[in-house]
């Protein structure tokens, strides 16, 4: 059974305007998945109707063999096991770095305040800004930030990572810092559904791309084949302009 | 100019223009702030809420309200509060409601419509990402509210509250259409009786305007300290 | 009304009246029905046997309030015309006074605004001096400044001509009220200004425009179009902040309606036909305003959604 699964979904913002249209895919567990297309494709849509954080009227998904789009009750409990992390950090910023970690912890999965510091500091570690834990949101550079957001989706031991865009509002010397963070997570064996324009990325970790405009999956298809043959000409469009520097 | 000043008549009168003018406008400030920030709070969370006749109700109380001059508002409630009385509590005849009891009643209600803006707008400041974010970790609304939202807005907000406050102790002083003897009232009947306006309305300025500066300083020396690195 | 009492103590003090007390502000009726102490009986609760109030009139019993909508097409007590003319020459006299206000406000505002954003230092100071005094001292106070101190400390040839003119208190309201309404708006303009992203006022420099052509053509041109809708707001509290003008003898529409109750005793219908008029204009010059700023917003830069 996949781990992702997105049948059928569609979702409009007005009667007129329709973002999503009739979208079908799935991510197997351990898989790496690139979500790309050009600016107002629905790609960033996309991915956060898979933790319900953008509601849809039509079509399913299941995650880990939950129905997310029927689920009510326990939504913050499902929404706690699927880590994300979003293009402008969203890290609160009247906390600590290290409470920015600990909050999730302590309040949704009962965690004590020791434990959950523990576990806090041992992901800081990890994505190298134990330094940092005393600090507010604020005295960071978006790069740190986004670690330290990436810090936060792990904490709560997810079975699953979306990232919306994590290098996009970033400046480019710190891309990679974040970037770097991310391939380890993947040769890690993280389940991963990650939406962003770095080629460079997805050629060198992904298993699947997917392409998508206006609203559309215009394509689904293996790392190779993707950007070796892509099969629709909007999808060769898109490569070549992305590609040509 | 000031040559034929008379210092005395300010002198002689600081204990009426203070133990009594100051001590209303200073009660009435107090009390309008601390009810019409309870009810300005009830009349934020309708407005925010999902029901279309409660937040049809909060918005059109607050339109009502900020379009009226606070002059007009002042008489029509110290006429109306009479009658409103005397609906409630059955009675055969208007009820008697002073001019204190109905300004006071007034303030609060004035300035709940401009308190509940406050809030709304605080509580909107927060960008939508973090609600997201506070879901994307799996707290539930409650939990969003109480430890991603208020706190954030707590801190927009505050400095605005004060602000508002101060706002709200000048606007007092309207209340001398009722005769009311809150400090400018002390002053202007101190002026009228001994003939001495220029001293008295010179010397009721100059209060108002340090009492007005130095907590405008704090306020915003307090916006300062807890303002929120971006 | 306070107004009366004022000016007799006015005329006691000068040599003469210097504005003709009309009927309409006879001191004693005026006097007994706002001190709170004296007579609240009579004169405000009238007729103990009429009507109903909210329908909670029990059958056969009396309860005190009479409605009377045809009040406004009545004679006022000094018959130069009904009360429906009244309080619509009360609204002229809100809006013209709202308009040479917002006149003083504005151009006031705008040079207070534009010096606080000025690399002088001493300029910064003088703006942010200006606008502590106006803005920390009550409107109502300010009022009585110009209208009973200011005519006082003039030399005096100049204080007594001043006392003398026919619409003084017009005066010293729109003065009062402009200067006021000044130092709000001019914390706006400052704000617009700094608003701007930083680049904008080098780019000009970098072009070799002067500083004032800086200002001229570049900086207030945009200042002005993002601050546009909270300056409409600012223009709403200058027509708002009309009433208080009452108190030194503006007939403006708050007083109408206050001299309408007093004579007919139509409490509700006098205070609510002028709540009802400050709600249309106040909903007019929105509508007028956003109307303006859609024909002002430059495609791409400011046209709001």
């Amino acid at each position: 059974m996949p781990m992702i699964t997105i049948e059928k979904v569609s979702k409009w913002y007005n009667p007129q305007f329709q973002v999503l249209k009739n979208c079908t895919t799935a991510v197997e567990k351990g898989e790496v998945v690139v979500v790309c297309g050009p600016s107002g494709s629905g790609k960033s849509t996309l991915i956060k109707t898979v933790n319900a954080l953008e509601p849809v009227q039509a079509g399913t998904i299941m995650v880990d063999g939950l129905n997310v789009t029927t689920m009510k009750k326990d939504l913050p409990k499902l929404r706690s096991r699927v880590g994300m992390v979003f293009q402008h950090f969203e890290l609160f910023p009247h906390l600590k770095i290290v409470e920015n970690l600990c909050l999730g912890q302590t309040i949704v999965l009962g965690r004590s305040e020791d434990a959950a510091k523990a576990k806090a500091m041992k992901m800081l570690e990890r994505v190298g800004l134990t330094a940092h834990a005393q600090k507010y949101p604020g005295q960071l550079s978006g790069g740190q930030q986004q670690r330290v957001a990436i810090a936060r989706a792990l904490v709560m031991d997810p079975i699953c990572m979306l990232f919306d865009e994590p290098t996009s509002a970033l400046d480019p010397e710190m891309i990679n810092e974040v970037l770097d963070v991310m391939v380890e997570l993947a040769k890690e064996g993280m389940t991963m559904m990650v939406v962003t324009h770095e080629m460079g990325f997805a050629k060198k970790v992904a298993n699947r791309v997917i392409f998508m405009d206006a609203g559309e999956i215009v394509e689904d298809a293996q790392k190779e084949d993707f950007f070796g043959h892509p099969r629709s000409d909007r999808a060769q469009q898109f490569l070549s302009k992305i590609l040509s520097h | 100019m000031f040559s034929n000043f008379d210092y005395d008549v300010i002198w002689r009168s600081l204990p009426y223009l203070f133990q009594q003018g100051m001590a209303f406008t200073l009660t009435l400030t107090a009390i309008a702030t601390v009810f019409g920030l309870i009810l300005g709070t009830l009349i934020a969370m309708m407005r925010l809420s999902s029901s279309a006749v409660l937040s049809g109700f909060a918005v059109s109380y607050v339109n009502l309200m900020r379009s009226l001059p606070l002059v007009l508002v002042i008489f029509l409630f110290y006429f109306l509060m009479p009658y409103v009385g005397q609906w409630i509590i059955r009675s055969d005849q208007p009820v008697q409601v002073g001019a204190y009891a109905s300004t006071i009643v007034t303030f609060t209600l004035f300035e709940a419509a401009y308190f509940s803006e406050i809030m709304r707008a605080g509580i909107q400041s927060v960008p939508r990402g973090q609600v997201m974010a506070g879901y994307a970790i799996g707290l539930n609304y409650r939990e969003v509210m109480r430890h991603v939202v208020l706190p954030q807005a707590f801190r927009n907000m505050l400095p605005v509250i004060f602000t508002q406050t101060i706002v709200l102790f000048q606007d007092t002083s309207l209340v001398y259409v009722l005769s009311i003897t809150d400090f400018l009232g002390a002053a202007s009947k101190v002026a009228q009786r001994d003939g001495r306006l220029t001293e008295m309305y010179l010397f009721a300025a100059l209060v108002y305007f340090l009492i007005c500066f130095t907590a405008s300083f704090f306020v915003k020396r307090l916006q300062k300290r807890i303002s929120i690195i971006r | 009304m306070r107004v009366a009492r004022v000016r007799r103590v006015r005329g006691r003090q000068r040599v003469k009246h210097w504005l003709p007390l009309t009927r309409l502000e006879r001191p004693s009726v005026v006097r007994s029905t706002l001190s709170p102490q004296a007579g609240r009986g009579k004169k405000q609760w009238p007729g103990h046997c009429m009507g109903f109030w909210l329908g909670t009139a029990r059958g056969g019993e009396c309860v005190n309030y009479n409605w009377n909508w045809g009040i406004f097409w009545d004679q006022t007590p000094d018959a130069t015309g009904t009360y429906f003319g009244s309080l619509m020459s009360g609204l002229q006299v809100t809006i013209l006074l709202a308009l040479c206000a917002w006149f003083i406000a504005f151009v006031m505002g705008s040079l207070i605004g534009i010096m606080r954003t000025l690399p002088a230092r001493w300029a910064v100071f003088v703006g942010n001096a200006y606008i502590e005094m106006f803005r920390n001292i009550p409107l109502l106070v300010q009022l009585f400044i110009w209208f009973f101190v200011v005519p006082e400390l003039l030399p005096g040839d100049l204080g007594i001509w001043i006392k003398q003119l026919r619409n003084g208190p017009f005066i010293a309201a729109m003065l009062g009220l402009g200067f006021y309404m000044s130092s709000r708006v001019a914390a706006q303009i400052t704000a617009g200004i700094n608003a701007l992203p930083k680049g904008q006022r080098m780019a000009g420099t970098a072009i070799g425009l002067t500083t004032w052509q800086t200002y001229r053509y570049i900086l207030l041109p945009l200042a002005y179009r993002i601050i546009f809708p909270p300056l409409t707001s600012e223009f709403l509290n200058t027509i708002k902040n009309t009433a208080p003008a009452l108190t030194i003898g503006v007939l403006e529409l708050t007083a109408r309606a206050r001299s309408m109750q007093e004579f007919s005793f139509q409490v509700f219908e006098a205070f609510s036909a002028a709540a009802a008029i400050y709600l249309v204009l106040s909903a007019v010059v929105t509508i007028g305003m956003r109307i303006l700023e859609k024909r002002l917003a430059i495609p791409g830069f400011n046209e709001g959604k």
